[in-house]
């Protein structure tokens, strides 16, 4: 084997590397030996079956919400809205929770479908600020998410505070019949996994089969000649966006009902953002989204067990993420250092 | 509300408004070159973190904004680095700059919240401070609020009226055309860039050693992505966009005066002030609506109208550009 394809075979280790050392060096700083540190992120993730479930809870949503953001990526939109595309289904899911008494096994179903409208509601909002309005997907997705946040806060410090009063932290806890049924004593519940594979799948076959993923893949490629091939793109742009929202609601009602036992205030917490890296780490292949997915919710599972062990704040878990997907995205391909090639950087933003 | 009361709300609006103001002009730059620096909610939160920091352990606020110049700089340069050299995506990798920076803060800064640090001493300019109404507005401040005054107007100098800015700008808009000329565009793109990175930089510095003292996990959270949505919103004119970033200074004094007025429980409503005005800015420069407004208006006033409302992107913002082939667009 020739030097050079050695090379090629390791380079995608280079940067898992660069991360363990760049937060291996600041668990030094920090006077932690790395040995220490990482020892507990790795006990903290897969120490013991508990906590190995506890990981796999925690990665359902994430990897619900990356896959809905590969539609949008292959669409070329930035769905930076997927976070409070999550918030507001975690919203309406407790809503139906809360307000509504139905029959057995209809009540969690309609918390669900719930959740998924709202979340594609919401992104919709942001698609029709982005055709009709052309205000950047990016900054409609964000202001929403604030807004989906805030209005969290006012629900749970207002008209759902709990009867005790007092607490800026959640409403009261949801009936059992409205939570998903869990495995044992974890807080994972295999539907969602279930529906985590269905949502796979579909994603999957929609981009690689139909006529519908071959239209997103047009827009996102190039939206002038996609629209001279008759690709509306402002249908195809809210079509995409609105499906991502949907999944990105599930993942929001999968919080609630089995993460969670009720709306808390920091109810997505971020994972919306960290589905945005999962997409970004896979470079849009749906199939790796629930192994990439899986590793980042170990590493934040762990770096919350090296906070309790070292005092260390728990952050460093996404120094190490981040880290990686920025080595990942700078220094990708190897040749990619050496070629020339015409491709454009990003499209030209219609702000 | 006696005259001296509003004077101090209009002068609390200027001294809120200004970390807001340097961090507009410092992405106007960048962008006005061509190159979109997204990462600016993180870039702003670690340089308040290291400003923060770095002006306590040296006592010096001058060691706390060059160190944030710094960080500011480097995220820049990572920017510029992997769009210009590496031709990667510039959007993504500003994203992810966005939540490094964010973590990273939490991380480094984790020792030093809630403490207290350096702070920019009062400076009022004599003679000018002492003018009735104008005097106590603008001239009675920080340092910090004079730097941004200066800095807005140099850099509209610079940009609008010498040949430098005429190069820069053409490094934006129509790059080829710039190189043809024999500009080095990316060379153009490399240092606007940086600059842009370091004013940012101060920026987020301005808030943790004066504006908004201290430091906190997340303390400018949210800031950085309503200087992007102001560039737009100026029209990527650094004056407009002090005009904006005053625009948002004042909604929350506003909210802050109303806020009272209301039952506690919806108080949190207020928070939602920044994010509905920025949804409106944009949509007031940006959708066709507004062109249908103006078309409603007499017409001696449409073009001026006109030119007030709506904003043009530079022509190649956000694009790369490869010497000797048609780039740009």
């Amino acid at each position: 084997m020739s030097l050079g394809r050695i090379a090629r075979h390791l380079w995608p280790t280079v940067p898992v590397l660069i991360a363990l050392v760049i937060t291996g060096l600041l668990l030094v700083v920090f006077g932690v030996s790395p040995q220490v540190g990482f020892g507990a992120m790795l006990q903290g993730a897969f120490g013991d079956p508990s906590r190995v479930l506890s990981v796999a809870a925690f990665w359902v949503p994430i990897a619900l919400a990356s896959v809905g953001l590969v539609v949008t990526f292959t669409a070329g939109l930035w769905n930076i809205g997927v976070e409070g595309q999550i918030v507001i289904g975690a919203i309406a899911a407790s809503w139906v929770a809360l307000k509504f008494n139905f029959p057995g096994p209809m009540q969690i179903t309609f918390e669900i479908l719930a959740a998924m409208f709202a979340g594609a509601i919401w992104a919709g909002v942001t698609a029709i600020l982005k055709t009709r309005g052309k205000v950047h997907e990016i900054f409609g997705g964000l202001a929403l998410n604030n807004l989906a946040i805030i209005f969290t806060n006012y629900l749970i410090s207002g008209p759902w505070q709990p009867p005790e009063g007092g607490t800026f932290r959640g409403t009261v806890p949801f009936p059992a019949k409205a939570l998903l049924p869990l495995y044992g004593d974890s807080r994972l519940s295999p539907i969602s996994v279930v529906m985590l594979i269905a949502a796979v799948v579909v994603v999957f076959l929609l981009l690689r089969g139909s006529y519908w993923g071959l239209k997103l893949k047009a827009l996102g490629k190039n939206p002038s000649s996609a629209f001279l091939l008759g690709v509306s793109s402002e249908r195809e742009t809210i079509l995409a966006l609105m499906f991502c929202g949907a999944l990105a609601g599930l993942a929001g009602a999968v919080r609630v009902t089995s993460w969670f036992d009720s709306l808390r205030q920091s109810i997505s917490g971020g994972i919306g953002y960290l589905a945005l890296l999962v997409v970004m780490l896979s470079a849009f292949r749906v199939l790796l989204i629930p192994f990439i997915a899986f590793f980042f919710s170990a590493v934040l599972n762990g770096s919350i067990t090296l906070q309790l062990r070292t005092q260390l704040h728990s952050s460093l878990g996404g120094i190490l993420t981040g880290v990686l997907v920025l080595m990942v995205l700078l220094f990708g391909e190897l040749r990619q250092l050496k070629r020339f090639d015409e491709r454009r950087v990003g499209s030209r933003p219609d702000e | 509300m006696s005259d001296s009361e509003l004077v101090r709300i209009l002068s609390s609006i200027v001294l809120q408004s200004t970390p807001l103001a340097i961090a507009v002009c410092g992405e106007t730059i960048t962008e006005r070159a061509g190159v979109v620096n997204l990462s600016l909610d993180g870039t702003m939160l670690l340089s308040a973190m290291v400003g923060f920091v770095a002006g306590l352990l040296s006592e010096s606020v001058w060691v706390g904004f060059l160190a944030a110049a710094g960080v500011g700089a480097l995220f820049a340069f990572i920017i510029a680095f992997g769009s210009i050299r590496l031709r990667k995506d510039q959007f993504a990798v500003g994203f992810v700059l966005t939540l490094l920076g964010d973590e990273l803060s939490a991380f480094l800064g984790q020792n030093y919240t809630r403490i207290p640090g350096q702070k920019v001493s009062h400076l009022g300019i004599p003679l000018l401070k002492d003018i009735p109404i104008l005097g106590p507005i603008f001239f009675d401040h920080d340092p910090v609020v004079y730097f941004a005054f200066i800095l807005v107007g140099i850099t509209w100098w610079w940009m609008f009226r010498t040949q430098h800015g005429l190069r820069l700008r053409s490094a934006g808009e129509r790059p080829e055309a710039g190189f043809v000329r024999g500009i080095n565009v990316n060379r153009l793109r490399y240092i606007y860039t940086l600059v842009g990175g370091s004013l940012v930089g101060i920026a987020g510095a301005a808030y943790s050693l004066d504006i908004k003292l201290g430091w906190s996990e997340g303390h400018t959270r949210g800031l950085g992505w309503i200087a992007l949505a102001i560039v737009i919103f100026g029209g990527w004119s650094p004056i407009r966009g002090a005009f904006g970033a005053l625009l948002f200074g004042a909604s929350k004094a506003l909210a802050a005066a109303l806020q009272r007025s209301f039952p506690e429980e919806s108080v949190v409503v207020f928070n939602a002030t920044p994010w509905v005005l920025m949804i409106a800015v944009l949509l007031l420069v940006g959708s066709d609506a507004t062109d249908r407004l103006i078309v409603l208006a007499p017409r001696r006033f449409q073009s001026r109208l006109r030119q007030l409302l709506r904003v043009r992107p530079p022509g190649a913002l956000g694009t790369l550009f490869i010497p000797g082939e048609s780039g740009g667009e």
